[in-house]
């Protein structure tokens, strides 16, 4: 059941101690629908009833964004509520309205606490429809990937909040308590999980291999009246399962669960560009951490190239922050491995350039392994490691601690 | 005898355990499962870095029910496994302050001595610590077996001294488990310098870097296969 949130509830905002940023504008009603906001769902409602992919696709990248920039740029979208009406009061379409509304949301303000797990809510009521089966619809792999994306950058974000137990009131410490289920790590896991299964993707991938099957060359899409939201969210559930273990320092099974996709081709992952950087990030990082330095080199190497050639075209999408940062912290990454594992063939000279500029000189220092060396080692991998997280919840009993993760060291 | 009653029900057990890994890894109710499951590998001599490491995992989720005595008995079996970095994988998912435990503090020196090759030190700390080690079958036959790998990537030929320092070995034994290797692994003794022994290493890519197969400049068969009927 999807939370209606409901802005008069004094219990949601007032009280949440300092430091929040106001969002709860003094002009902004949660009820009010301008025109544009209109027809924005009439036609978004409209494609995706008619499986017009390219048309939602336009809206979901250009018009969203430009909406949001335009009139939302510091408050939230109108409400799923008021909206509703205006597209037949669609169950689906409001959970899809609703995962927009959160991620925007979190992209240009800071969630409550009620936020946060009212945007979980929402994630489980998606996720547990598209696992019945009954989802009929076909989505731009950008949108699905985020959604996966995003459930697991919500995820993390919750963990760091819950771990500053310093600055809770009252009030938070009795939410958490309440909802404790919301973004707990099981939770997160099994649904990750239970895509893949359900989807049978891995199936599916090994049954391509033989001819059987087409998903790779259909870019994940079905051209035979079907649906691909569940089998391309499995997909992507792959991934996001990778990232999931490598914040929990469990680099060995993030490996596992990616085993079914060939990094050494292009594939599903590779069709949309934040996809592909992170699955090659994390991919890189695991290795790194299992010291397969030159497998990890190797992957870098390949995929600052791309970005390399590449990213003139990516700058006005929405992620082009997203990879000009991955794009700084592979460097850093590639810098500790050559460093660390000296080599000369697998490095391209374009690469090689970008790399000796920003870091060639601390990478003679680095090479020279006393103590400034081991601090720049240091200084590189806290700048370029995921932010790891502590997935059990404080005892809230305990005195207030911040229980923020230390990041392991890898050096002896 | 009792060991072959015994094999059936053991192979039911990590059978069933194993499944649960790779079928239903992120569920707390298999916690205890995968405890016993620690405890089989120490009694049988058997391994799974999977199931060790989904157990980590569910201890780092709640860590109230973390039991140190089975996270140690996993980092023991980890340090066995060398020079598969499990016992860094493993350490990964152990929280830091759990690590500065005594008993970890040394089983992390201990790591750190045989990654860093240092035989001599890393017996003479094994020995004071031997209550820690000796509750795991096996162990030292694991780690002489890594010594002796560590060895067959840098020698031809070892002198004895050299070989009974890593191993932990000395005068009859060390010449009985020289005679077993012989007759079985290929070695072959010789006479070194003065009264010296030395012992013969098999042959491999690292020893011998002429055996070494270049795999990165070699262009895999259908790749070449593609173009003959142009060539043609």
């Amino acid at each position: 059941m999807v939370n209606s949130y409901d802005y008069d509830d004094g219990d949601g905002y007032e009280d949440m101690g300092g430091g929040h940023r106001l969002h709860q504008d003094l002009g902004y009603d949660p009820n009010f629908v301008p025109d544009s906001v209109k027809t924005f769902v009439v036609h978004l409602y409209r494609h995706i009833r008619e499986k017009n992919v390219y048309e939602i696709h336009q809206m979901y990248e250009g018009s969203f964004q430009k909406l949001s920039d335009r009139m939302f740029k510091d408050s939230p979208w109108p409400s799923v509520d008021a909206v509703a009406p205006y597209v037949d009061n669609d169950h689906v379409f409001c959970l899809l309205y609703q995962e927009m509304w959160f991620r925007h949301l979190y992209a240009r303000l800071t969630p409550t606490p009620k936020q946060r797990i009212d945007s979980w809510d929402n994630y489980c009521s998606l996720f547990q429809v598209v696992l019945h089966g009954v989802v009929n619809m076909q989505l731009p792999n950008q949108w699905l990937w985020d959604m996966i994306d995003e459930f697991v950058y919500q995820f993390q974000s919750f963990c760091q909040y819950r771990a500053k137990m310093k600055s809770k009131t009252e009030q938070e410490i009795a939410l958490l308590r309440q909802y404790d289920q919301a973004w707990n790590v099981f939770g997160v896991l099994n649904y990750l999980q239970a895509l893949v299964e359900k989807s049978m993707i891995i199936q599916i991938l090994e049954q391509e291999k033989e001819g059987l099957e087409q998903f790779t060359a259909t870019d994940g899409y079905d051209y035979s009246g079907g649906s691909n939201v569940l089998k391309v969210l499995g997909y992507f559930s792959m991934v996001g399962l990778l990232r999931v273990h490598c914040l929990l320092g469990d680099y060995h099974t993030g490996l596992k669960c990616l085993l079914p996709i060939d990094i050494s081709q292009s594939g599903v992952y590779t069709s949309v560009i934040g996809s592909h950087i992170i699955t090659i990030y994390h991919y890189g990082f695991a290795n790194l951490m299992l010291r397969r330095y030159v497998e990890a080199i190797r992957d870098f190497n390949k995929i600052l190239l791309y970005i390399y050639k590449t990213k003139q075209y990516h700058q006005k999408s929405p992620q082009y922050e997203q990879i000009l940062k991955k794009n700084e912290q592979m460097y850093a990454l590639l810098a500790i491995c050559l460093s660390l594992c000296p080599q000369v063939k697998l490095v391209e000279e374009n690469v090689n350039n970008q790399l000796r500029e920003k870091y060639g000189e601390k990478m003679l220092r680095m090479q020279r392994y006393d103590d400034e060396a081991y601090a720049l080692y240091d200084e590189l991998f806290s700048y370029a490691c995921p932010k790891f997280i502590t997935p059990s919840a404080p005892i809230f009993e305990e005195p207030l601690v911040n229980y923020n993760q230390v990041l392991p060291s890898i050096l002896a | 005898m009792g060991r072959e009653r015994e094999a059936p029900k053991q192979q039911q057990v990590s059978y069933t355990v194993e499944q649960l890994v790779a079928l239903n890894p992120y569920n707390p109710d298999i916690l205890p499962d995968l405890e016993n499951f620690v405890n089989e590998q120490v009694s049988s001599q058997t391994y799974s870095l999977d199931a060790n490491l989904c157990l980590l995992r569910l201890y780092q989720f709640e860590p109230e029910r973390m039991s140190t005595q089975i996270v140690a008995r996993i980092l023991v079996k980890a340090l066995m496994a060398m020079p598969a970095p499990d016992f860094s994988l493993c350490l990964f998912l152990i929280p830091e302050r759990v690590q500065m435990e005594e008993q970890f503090k040394t089983l992390i020196v201990l790591s750190h001595y045989l990654e860093t090759a240092r035989f001599c030190q890393f017996w003479g700390e094994a020995a004071k610590n031997h209550n820690i080690l000796e509750v795991v079958p096996g162990f030292e036959q694991a780690i002489q077996a890594y010594a002796i790998h560590v060895l067959s990537l840098t020698y031809q030929k070892v002198p004895r001294p050299v070989l009974a320092e890593a191993i932990n070995i000395e005068g009859l034994s060390l010449d009985k488990f020289l005679e077993h290797q012989v007759a079985n692994c290929g070695w072959v003794l010789e006479k070194g310098q003065g009264r010296g022994q030395l012992i013969v290493l098999p042959r491999n890519e690292f020893n011998h870097p002429e055996l070494k197969k270049s795999t990165a400049d070699s262009i895999p068969l259908e790749h070449i296969t593609r173009i003959l009927p142009i060539l043609g």
